[in-house]
């Protein structure tokens, strides 16, 4: 089978309505983000003593490291099982993952009270500390991502460095440079596309087993031993629906023809991954008789089921069907139910499960912490479309120009 | 792997596999710290008698003179308005105290509330840059110099206890109760425990206090719940408390024998156990990727 992948860089002009809007929600929060730095984390969230964690860990942190999830199942199934047809969906992937982890690491920066002495576990360790864990694992990745991109950007370069005036003399050294390491990246590739798979696996999971220490603190409907499980599999569920809704919204920004054939396929095992994530989790309330949780009303309750139904049972079915895999309408919003499922179950995990002995009110998250998460998803945004405006990323679809990778990004003979 | 050979793809693996072992080798001296390895026999601790505090709250004023922190004219602790909100303790305050209603015998109980310093402490155990330790004495003390501000121990403890200055941009601190650590250190008593009036909290070997414990209960069976909190909740605590009700009038929240940190240190250890798991399937993927190579190699011949 002779498949095509001809990543190009994107040509239509950088701003439009919608930038601009995107634009002023991350300047909106930059601003309040400058508040937090000068007047402290209590200045402008609803974080409190018995509250101490809020949105920025539930959703910038839990959620954004899960959404990231693109990038190592796509590594998974295209370079590992080798599967070259999805060879188009992994550049994009791989920057959603670099963007995302690099956002990832910034907000766990922002929610520190000591934001400055974030390199401390570097030198601090506790290897008891499930904390600790997923921290020197994120950044290991986050490294292991900027090398997997190297070789696009020594791509680009090589051939094309001109300095000019004094800096002229430097050309050819730097040139030879580049070429150096892009022959070193591509013999070594695999090293670091696998070690980024294993990475992800240990990390996605040990996120689960953070909650558990807080034992009786976080609602029996999801506090359980096999947390760490459950968020390894919807890790997994929501790689490829991150991978389909990002490829559709590019193709529709950049007026290209979305790559269907790609994304139905894709959505072929998202289907089946939803059945074992649903399987874990009813026979995990089934077993801890969690369910009893279930018959009275409450928040829990009724955040449990909305996470349930319309974060894994109704887009399943949606995923199980062939006409809504192939229109892009219809795999965009069963693609869009599991990420909002996933984002949901961590919101649930780190926030709406978590009752603190002592409260006196509940936590809802203040307009600042709003502003900032919203602010730090627009600056994503905006630097995904001018990193795809520079470099090649995204694969024009068209039966010219082909260009076959190996299981390296960089293509190899 | 098209311009890899085979002897090298399998190399490279195998070197990656012997550095990480190397690794995992060095790896348990590091993880010793866990507290078990040092709860002393002769570790202290503090029994609480809820009957006998009689919430003069000078405990409180003594503490904050302790810890450098405003403490205001000794007087002003008489005022009792206090006692109209539940109070915990927080940046400004490491200890406090709660009065709540007796409907058995009218009086109302006094109940102090800091730091229950656990025999394992979840926030030793969570603390990702371990500043957090459990000391011989019994204390569990916070390292300021390692502290990032994370808040884990937060929402690790199961008492709720340690605090955090959230108006502070720079240097917050997490405040708990450090059992005056510097001050048993030099011979003397905490705080609380010299300043009390009517010792109402007894500080001694925490082995001896049970016994204590256990002699009141059974000398005055009508006066006490037969239960000590803290002999052992989450593993059992530093400091103990008696009482004449249930402990579930007082706030304290029900809590089972297993040790906090249990569970999640047993998951992260087999997940880790010397490394094995992430190794085999480091081994395992590289497996898979070179089988599918060769796979489509045969096709495309």
């Amino acid at each position: 089978m002779e498949m095509l992948m001809n990543p190009s860089q994107m040509t239509k002009k950088y701003f439009t309505p919608g930038v601009m809007l995107v634009s002023l929600i991350a300047l909106n929060g930059l601003i309040f983000l400058a508040l937090r730095l000068i007047f402290g984390v209590g200045a402008i969230t609803n974080l409190d003593n018995q509250h101490p964690w809020g949105i920025w860990i539930g959703i910038d942190v839990a959620a954004g490291v899960a959404l990231a999830a693109g990038g190592f199942t796509t590594a998974a199934l295209g370079h590992i099982m080798h599967r070259e047809e999805y060879e188009v969906v992994i550049r994009p992937a791989l920057l959603t993952a670099l963007l995302g982890y690099t956002f990832v690491a910034l907000s766990v920066a922002i929610d520190l009270g000591r934001w400055y002495s974030i390199w401390h576990p570097l030198i601090f360790w506790n290897g008891n500390s499930v904390l600790f864990e997923v921290g020197i694992c994120v950044m290991i990745y986050v490294s292991v991502l900027y090398i997997e991109f190297l070789p696009i950007v020594t791509k680009k370069f090589i051939g094309n460095v001109r300095f000019k005036g004094m800096l002229a003399k430097l050309n050819s050294p730097v040139d030879k440079l580049l070429r150096m390491l892009d022959r070193g990246l591509d013999k070594t590739m695999f090293i670091f596309i696998i070690a980024g798979v294993v990475l992800s696996c240990l990390h996605q999971s040990s996120l689960g087993t953070l909650m558990v220490i807080a034992g009786p603190k976080m609602h029996p409907l999801w506090q359980t031993p096999i947390l760490p499980l459950l968020f390894l599999i919807s890790a997994i569920c929501v790689g490829f629906p991150m991978v389909i809704m990002e490829s559709l919204i590019a193709s529709r920004s950049f007026k290209l023809k979305p790559e269907m054939h790609v994304l139905s396929k894709l959505g072929s095992y998202i289907g089946p991954m939803l059945g074992i994530y649903l399987a874990f989790k009813v026979i995990d309330i089934l077993i801890r008789e969690a369910f009893v949780y279930l018959m009275v009303l409450s928040t829990e309750s009724v955040m449990f089921s909305i996470e349930i139904i319309f974060g894994i049972i109704l887009p399943m079915r949606l995923f199980f069907s062939k006409v809504v895999r192939e229109s892009p309408l219809g795999i965009f919003i069963a693609s869009m139910l599991v990420i909002l499922g996933v984002v949901l179950n961590r919101l649930n995990n780190f926030i709406v499960a978590y009752n603190p002995p002592y409260a006196t009110t509940s936590y809802f998250p203040s307009i600042g912490e709003i502003s900032v998460t919203l602010g730090f998803v627009c600056i994503e945004v905006l630097m995904y479309r001018l990193i795809v405006k520079y470099f090649p990323i995204i694969s024009i679809p068209e039966k010219a120009g082909v260009f076959k990778t190996k299981y390296s990004i960089q293509g190899s003979k | 792997m098209a311009t890899q050979g085979r002897r090298d793809f399998l190399k490279s693996l195998s070197a990656i596999g012997i550095s990480t072992i190397g690794v995992a080798g060095i790896t348990p001296s590091i993880t010793k710290a866990s507290p078990e390895n040092i709860l002393s026999k002769d570790r202290m601790g503090v029994l609480v008698d809820t009957t006998v505090c009689i919430g003069c709250r000078k405990c409180e004023w003594a503490c904050k003179n302790a810890h450098d922190m405003p403490s205001g004219s000794i007087d002003d602790y008489e005022n009792e308005s206090v006692f109209d909100n539940k109070r915990r303790p927080d940046y400004s305050a490491l200890t406090v105290v709660n009065k709540y209603q007796n409907d058995k015998t009218g009086s109302p109980i006094n109940v102090k509330v800091q730091c229950m310093h656990c025999d394992q402490p979840a926030c030793v155990s969570a603390c990702i840059v371990g500043a957090f330790s459990k000391k011989e004495n019994g204390s569990v003390v916070w390292d300021e110099s390692k502290c990032i501000g994370c808040r884990y121990c937060m929402v690790a403890c199961p008492f709720q206890i340690p605090s955090f200055d959230y108006h502070k941009a720079l240097e917050p601190e997490i405040r708990k109760c450090d059992f005056c650590f510097d001050r048993t250190a030099e011979g003397k008593l905490p705080a609380c425990i010299e300043i009390c009036p009517v010792e109402a909290i007894t500080y001694g070997r925490r082995e001896d206090l049970v016994q204590v414990a256990q002699e009141k209960i059974k000398n005055y069976p009508e006066r006490y719940n037969n239960h000590i909190l803290g002999e052992t909740e989450v593993g059992g605590t530093s400091w103990m408390y008696m009482a004449g009700v249930d402990f579930k009038n007082l706030d304290f929240p029900t809590l089972g024998d297993k040790s906090a940190p249990g569970v999640s240190e047993s998951i992260q250890h087999g997940i880790f156990s010397y490394f094995v798991p992430p190794v085999a399937l480091y081994a395992l993927l590289g497996g898979v990727m070179w089988i599918s190579k060769n796979r489509d190699k045969k096709e495309e011949n």
